[in-house]
């Protein structure tokens, strides 16, 4: 009993560390290093110097505290994703909600003229809500209502055809397609205040329902009709997960783009590491456990991104893949496939 | 004699297996032609096959310079105007050609990759291989990389590059369908992001030559392309078609079809060498065509009302849903000729949809 209690209790610190470690590198490195005594004593008001405050509060401390808010809603939103559709493949990439931002962004920047970040951001964030609504509404079309499979494959229809009508534009107009490649590598690159306080609460909110439905999703895992005799009321569930994860998903896309393998690999680490602290698939534990470790990885591909092709540097998003991936693969090869 | 439409329960994802016992009747009731019990199946490829020759002929019709159908018929066998031969002959039949057969690898090769995992999320787009292509041709085009070695080498190698990538990385004593996927999705991520890096990286024109190839489109295709993609069919369509009858086996899981005496390790590996060399040689010629190789087997399926993509209907309307949308792209704007991939998005998904809305709970709809 004892050894299971040092082993949740290393589930909660571990991961904690780990990230507070890499919000302290994220802050001293970079372009220019700061150390990190040094960003200590700038984060507490006593800067050695007005260049290193300088450093510190407005560039470092937006990038940071972005990465944090909009990896942990890319976690969560996976993890969500993947409970509501009980499917380990689906994430918010595949469900249109990416799609209808980028798509949004793209109408914005080409066909409006709008060129300033805070306008298109609303746009995207429009677009995901509605792609969403979309995917919802037609993934519960037909007499079976919704399932899994149709609620996943209403997602990849709707996200080619806002891709595809994407690509339209883009292919036309060299101005959007400039804007859309470079926001599409996902980048932390022009993080500000501003933009973390306007996806703030879209995002507080989209984690507090999220957080809310996870009783909910261990019944779901049992099956509909298991679920439903243990009196959860199915729709209301499904609508509130999907609210959570369009809010989610829909405000990070727009300020970090469409970053969507950490949605997809995430839940998958948070699963294996409860599982070894024997706590099994339990979602009041995988939720907030995915909302930790997804930044813990952005946060790691953005300082990489920073460290490795200096002075210049590497897209988040790419670097995400970079690691995430032979990561994700690894973890693949070493578990039994029903347990992943 | 169960319903042999209901005997077999396609359940995608980790859904359950339906009981073997159910399963033999199944085999013993059919003999080698399944089209006796399949009448509905039959008449769908024979329909299918009209549609796809029609369009086909429509599509050698139709152009800035309208050619009737019989002077179409007559450059073809080389008399009629010079001009009119060589509008038909260099350049809209091998465009329609590319189309077709690109079309039916698409569609043939979704079928397998889908049947085989059991999961209809899990096709050749998904588990990286026309990302691996995508890579490839991208850095091609962005950073010079070609070698002389042209679009569509690269784009083959790119393709068979991640394919291998895939098979190795998910091999563990043996592979499974599932782990193939996952690990699928894991290298479909990294090339991915390797092309957006590229496409980021290069020069505005540069960065839109790349997109419109990563878009799927069949402009300017020539006999070059026609050549190596109906080798590779001659070789991998057969082999697909007599594969296909394996796969019901391992449809129901690993453990019930080594019971049933199927070689699981070999047939899957196979499956996997006649998939990945039909999508890449598509890709490679076409680029890579959105949603067809994902929504062809799944619309041949809702059509056919069988419980698995039928392989030869897939292909067929794989073909349909490329030489159709090619139709759309060339003639939706006059003058400008918009990449068939972005009509197969646009139109794919409807498509899909309506057949989604209509799924019964019969095992149709999933």
């Amino acid at each position: 009993m004892t050894g299971k209690r040092a082993r949740t209790a290393l589930l909660v610190a571990l991961p904690a560390v780990v990230l507070a470690t890499l919000c302290l590198l994220s802050l001293a490195l970079g372009a220019a290093d700061v150390p990190p005594d040094q960003v200590i004593r700038a984060l507490f008001g006593d800067a050695p110097s007005r260049f290193v405050d300088n450093v510190v509060w407005t560039v470092r401390v937006p990038r940071t505290a972005l990465a944090l808010a909009a990896g942990a809603a890319l976690g969560l939103a996976g993890a969500l994703m993947q409970a509501l559709t009980r499917n380990p493949l689906a994430d918010p990439g595949v469900l249109g909600v990416s799609a209808g931002a980028s798509f949004a962004i793209v109408l914005a920047v080409g066909v409006l003229g709008i060129n300033s970040l805070y306008g298109y951001v609303w746009f995207a964030f429009a677009g995901a809500l509605i792609a969403t609504v979309a995917v919802y509404l037609l993934g519960g079309l037909g007499r079976s209502g919704m399932t899994p499979v149709k609620l996943a494959l209403a997602g990849i229809a709707v996200t080619s055809m806002l891709w595809s009508f994407t690509q339209a534009i883009v292919l036309t107009d060299v101005d959007a397609l400039n804007k859309f490649r470079f926001w599409s590598a996902g980048s932390l690159a022009d993080a500000d205040n501003g933009m973390v306080w306007r996806v703030l609460p879209f995002l507080v909110i989209g984690a507090v329902l999220a957080l809310a439905c996870a009783p909910a999703l261990n019944s779901l895992a049992l099956g509909d009709d298991v679920a439903a005799s243990l009196g959860r009321r199915l729709g209301l569930v499904r609508l509130a997960g999907v609210s959570a994860v369009t809010l989610l998903t829909g405000a990070s896309v727009a300020v970090i783009g469409p970053v969507v393998f950490i949605g997809l690999v995430v839940p998958h680490v948070a699963r294996v590491l409860a599982q070894s602290a024997g706590i099994g698939p339990d979602q009041r534990w995988l939720l907030p456990l995915s909302a930790v470790l997804a930044p813990s990885l952005l946060l790691t591909a953005d300082i990489l991104g920073r460290l490795v092709a200096r002075p210049t540097e590497i897209q988040a998003g790419v670097l995400v893949a970079f690691i995430g991936g032979p990561f994700f693969i690894a973890m693949v090869r070493r578990r039994n496939p029903a347990e992943v | 004699m169960p319903n042999p439409r209901s005997a077999l329960k396609f359940r995608p994802g980790n859904g359950g297996s339906p009981d073997s016992a159910r399963l033999r009747t199944y085999r013993l009731a059919l003999p080698p032609v399944s089209g006796v019990f399949r009448p509905r199946l039959v008449a769908l490829c024979a329909v299918l096959t009209a549609a796809t020759f029609l369009l086909f002929c429509w599509g050698l019709t139709t152009g800035d310079y309208p050619i009737g159908f019989t002077e179409v018929v007559r450059a073809l066998v080389g008399s009629g105007d010079p001009g009119t031969v060589l509008v038909v002959r260099e350049l809209r039949l091998p465009r329609a050609l590319v189309g077709l057969l690109a079309g039916i690898a698409f569609g043939v090769s979704g079928a397998l990759f889908q049947t085989m995992t059991r999961n209809p999320l899990a096709s050749p787009d998904m588990i990286g291989l026309t990302q691996g292509a995508g890579t490839a041709v991208v850095a091609g085009i962005v950073l010079g990389w070609d070698g002389g070695l042209g679009t569509q080498a690269l784009g083959l190698l790119g393709a068979l590059a991640s394919a291998l990538t895939v098979y190795l990385l998910s091999w563990r004593r043996g592979t499974t369908g599932y782990r193939i996927i996952l690990v699928g999705i894991g290298v479909a991520w990294i090339c991915t992001s390797a092309t957006d890096y590229l496409v980021a990286k290069g020069g505005r024109f540069q960065a839109q030559a790349a997109l419109g190839w990563l878009v799927g489109n069949l402009n300017g295709r020539t006999w070059d392309q026609v050549g190596p993609l109906a080798v590779a069919l001659a070789v991998l369509l057969p082999t697909a078609l007599l594969l296909g009858r394996l796969l019901r086996t391992l449809q129901l899981g690993d453990d019930v079809a080594i019971g049933l005496g199927t070689r699981v390790q070999p047939v899957r590996l196979a499956i996997l060498l006649s998939g990945v060399g039909l999508i890449a040689f598509a890709t490679a010629s076409a680029g890579p065509v959105a949603f067809v190789a994902l929504a062809a087997p799944q619309i041949a399926q809702r059509l056919a009302r069988t419980a698995w993509p039928p392989t030869v209907a897939s292909g067929l309307t794989g073909a349909l849903v490329v030489l159709g949308g090619d139709l759309i792209a060339r003639t939706l704007v006059p003058g400008t000729e918009l990449p068939v991939g972005i009509v197969t998005g646009v139109l794919g998904a409807p498509v899909l949809l309506w057949l989604l809305a209509r799924a019964n709970r019969a095992g149709s709809g999933g």
